[in-house]
């Protein structure tokens, strides 16, 4: 993590160096989250490749129309988001406040909905584990595939929770005059992991909302 | 031109606190030496009521749970909080910086979080010891660990997941360090290759560890929650686990061996005055084992029930990783011919490990081969051949390096008699140890049963005074380094007249490494003047 202030650490010779150093090791730790959720995506797609007719059935009963929506809402927090970057190089203050205040608030919306559609999975039976009480006709296997839709959509939530939390503490940062013009990197490198954030989203909505939706 | 400040890293700022919160990759270094010291004690123990219990035919010392529990212990303190951090996060803090002339590393707070969460993950780990146990195996084989195992699984997975992290960060920190903090002049084909090769291995840290993390997340969310991931009656699969665990758990082989080797590469050249003969091809033998160590898991599973065509491939690869193995085991000898080779403890310790690695890794070609594999399968054979991998190469690595640095770690020599002796005696029994365990599995002997056929105890018996011998062998360097902190004569800056920007500043380093950020004019290992190397 960079120094939070911006300025020099001892350890470096000059800000380039130390700036240099603090992007290459936001790239690094976002490759080990990529074989993080490698290893997931990777169990995803053994089951789906062996219970094809589960998850067909499985992405059936996931809310399109919500997952839609917060799909949307994620891409318009990574656009704040990257406002909020040029803003800070910008030294335009009151316009990093926004846009970071923006990217929180899309960030709450997106789990406030991720949360409904949780509720309404329990209220169906549809929570694996003794919760998991639904009685259909497609239950071959159904479980195995929303164990892997809880378990993909909780680690992004997961994550999505800890960036919200950092950009909180980028915006106490900004309201005490940090961050900006040559200090702008600690929100550079955030917005690298918010983007990364969505990204996996990206993937995930229709990996688990639309593949039961062709034909 | 040694810098000598008055204040030393070690006496800079004094209480138990300005270690605790210390980010000099120095102090943190220590720590790691200590806690590690502790837990190898720990797993140690554990290795000892093994060979005890082994001694005879019958099970007369303790009960099969209690084995299972003392063979699952061993193998998961020794691996993940003792070899995979052991060179790394103890050499390898302390001498990346200084080996590339900066005054830390990329990210010092983060190196002291990496120190928390190893302590973190281990004590939650070895709490099990005395909360029910775990007796999975240091393997976590899912679905007996994620159903039917009634041992504090949970406690032990959760101490591995987050010693990993430990292990991710201590890589990262690495790769950006060594990328954007050499000292002008040191270009990559001037780099000691102790860097190569932990710039090899932290690449292995930061690209196979989440995937191990996942797995064990995901063994623990079956165990609590009761869900079937790996469970076959909801159509999960146990084979998936297998994948995902050696995915991460072949190549933590190299993450175990990798700096071993670079530590070799240092004492080879050091003590026999020479270049290393051929350095690109040591460099990039590195590079190519971690590399290629990425595909060689499924040589685990031959016979777990995947494909044969798979088997096939995964035996392929394997065989392939023996090439830069091997590369850099003909290059080392090469390095000492006509070399004036000095027999000091840290260079014992070197030749100690390419013979020991040399058996293990032709060994692990018979273990590569299908049908021999089928043969000698969950029997001694493998027992002892990783044994020779991860002991005569990854910990003699280890003590080598400990021998060789100690004078820069702590300012202070040790006997160097007693250390020569002590080296001698934990080759001999380890070779006494660990080879009669060849014979045992080759005659069929299964691991991980405390009551086997009579006619197996004679070379039992070998193996457990080979284990007596070994262990007196590393009671001694415990003492005389210990006795050397108070006791043993004053290293000046470069006591063993090496190559290398570590042996440039004083013994104990100043706090910030280096008053001026030193220049550097010459290749690594320049011993000889100018001329080819190898000659
Ligand atoms: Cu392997």
């Amino acid at each position: 993590m960079p120094e939070p202030h911006g300025a020099l650490a001892q350890q470096f010779e000059d800000l380039e160096q130390q700036h240099e150093s603090a992007t290459l090791g936001m790239w690094l730790f976002l490759i080990t989250e990529i074989m993080f959720f490698g290893g997931l995506f990777a169990a995803y797609a053994v089951y789906r490749s062996t219970h094809p007719e589960a998850w067909h059935n499985g992405s059936r009963h996931l809310d399109v129309v919500m997952g839609g929506i917060n799909t949307a809402v994620l891409i318009s927090s990574s656009l704040t988001m990257a406002l909020a970057v040029r803003a800070a190089q910008l030294s335009k203050k009151t316009a990093l406040l926004a846009n970071l205040a923006l990217t929180i608030a899309f960030g709450a919306v997106f789990l406030g909905i991720k949360a409904i559609e949780y509720h309404h999975k329990l209220e169906a039976g549809l929570v694996p584990g003794r919760f998991f009480t639904y009685v259909g006709p497609d239950l071959d296997h159904l479980q195995l595939f929303f164990l892997f839709y809880f378990i993909m959509t909780g680690m992004h939530a997961f994550h999505m929770v800890v960036g919200l939390v950092v950009l909180a503490v980028l915006v106490v940062m900004t309201l005490k005059g940090r961050l900006l013009g040559d200090f702008y990197k600690p929100v550079e490198l955030t917005g690298l992991y918010w983007h990364f954030v969505d990204v996996v989203w990206i993937f995930l909505f229709p990996l688990l909302y639309l593949i039961g939706r062709h034909g | 031109m040694s810098t000598h400040s008055a204040a030393s890293y070690l006496n800079a700022s004094h209480g138990i606190a300005s270690w605790l919160f210390t980010r000099d990759h120095k102090r943190i270094a220590l720590l790691y030496l200590i806690s590690l010291s502790l837990f190898f004690a720990l797993g140690g123990m554990f290795a000892g009521a093994i060979r005890l219990e082994l001694l005879t035919p019958k099970g007369n010392l303790m009960s099969d749970a209690t084995y299972n529990k003392m063979f699952t212990l061993h193998g998961v303190v020794m691996i993940f909080f003792f070899l995979i951090p052991s060179v790394p996060a103890v050499l390898g803090n302390f001498l990346v910086p200084l080996m590339i002339g900066a005054r830390d590393l990329a990210f010092p707070k983060l190196n002291l979080l990496s120190w928390y969460l190893y302590m973190a993950g281990a004590l939650l780990a070895v709490t099990v010891a005395v909360t029910g146990g775990v007796d999975t195996g240091w393997t976590f084989y899912t679905p007996y660990s994620s159903t039917y195992s009634n041992t504090n699984v949970m406690a032990t997975a959760a101490g591995a997941f987050i010693a990993g992290f430990s292990s991710i960060l201590t890589g990262l920190n690495f790769i950006v360090t060594i990328h954007k903090m050499r000292a002008p002049g040191l270009t990559w084909f001037r780099l000691p290759l102790f860097i190569w090769a932990h710039y090899a291995t932290a690449l292995i840290q930061v690209l196979a560890t989440p995937v191990v993390a996942i797995a064990l997340l995901l063994v623990m969310l079956e165990r609590g929650f009761g869900v079937g991931i790996f469970d076959p009656k909801l159509g999960g699969d146990p084979l998936l686990f297998q994948h995902l665990f050696w995915f991460y758990s072949h190549p933590a082989v190299y993450i175990m061996i990798l700096p071993s080797m670079g530590v070799v590469s240092e004492i080879i050249a050091a003590f026999s005055r020479k270049r290393i003969f051929g350095y690109d091809f040591v460099a990039f033998s590195s590079l190519a084992i971690a590399l290629l160590g990425f595909l060689v898991w499924g040589h685990h599973m031959f016979v777990s029930g995947q494909s044969m065509y798979a088997g096939l491939v995964f035996s392929v690869l394997s065989f392939l990783v023996a090439v830069p193995s091997a590369v850099k085991v003909f290059n080392w000898t090469a390095t000492l011919y006509r070399g004036s080779i000095s027999f000091d403890a840290p260079m014992l310790y070197a030749l100690g490990f390419i013979g020991l690695f040399t058996i293990g890794g032709l060994t692990g070609l018979f273990l590569a081969t299908l049908g021999v594999d089928v043969h000698v399968h969950d029997t001694y054979f493998v027992v002892a051949h990783f044994h020779y991998i991860m002991v005569g190469g990854a910990l003699f690595g280890y003590l080598g390096g400990l021998h060789y640095w100690w004078p820069k770690l702590t300012g202070r020599l040790y006997p160097h008699t007693w250390a020569r002796l002590a080296a001698a005696i934990i080759f001999l029994g380890f070779n006494l140890t660990f080879f009669p365990q060849f014979l045992l599995g080759y005659l069929g002997m299964p691991r991980r049963y405390h009551v086997y056929p009579e006619e197996f105890q004679v070379l039992n018996v070998f193996s457990t005074a080979g284990a007596s011998v070994l262990g007196i062998g590393y009671l001694m360097p415990l003492i005389y380094l210990l006795w050397s902190l108070r006791s043993g004569a004053k290293a000046d800056s470069n006591p063993w007249n090496a190559k290398g920007l570590e042996w440039q500043v004083s013994s104990p380093p100043p706090v910030h490494n280096f008053d001026q950020v030193p220049t550097v004019t010459e290749e690594a290992y320049a011993y000889a003047p100018a001329d080819k190397g190898g000659s």
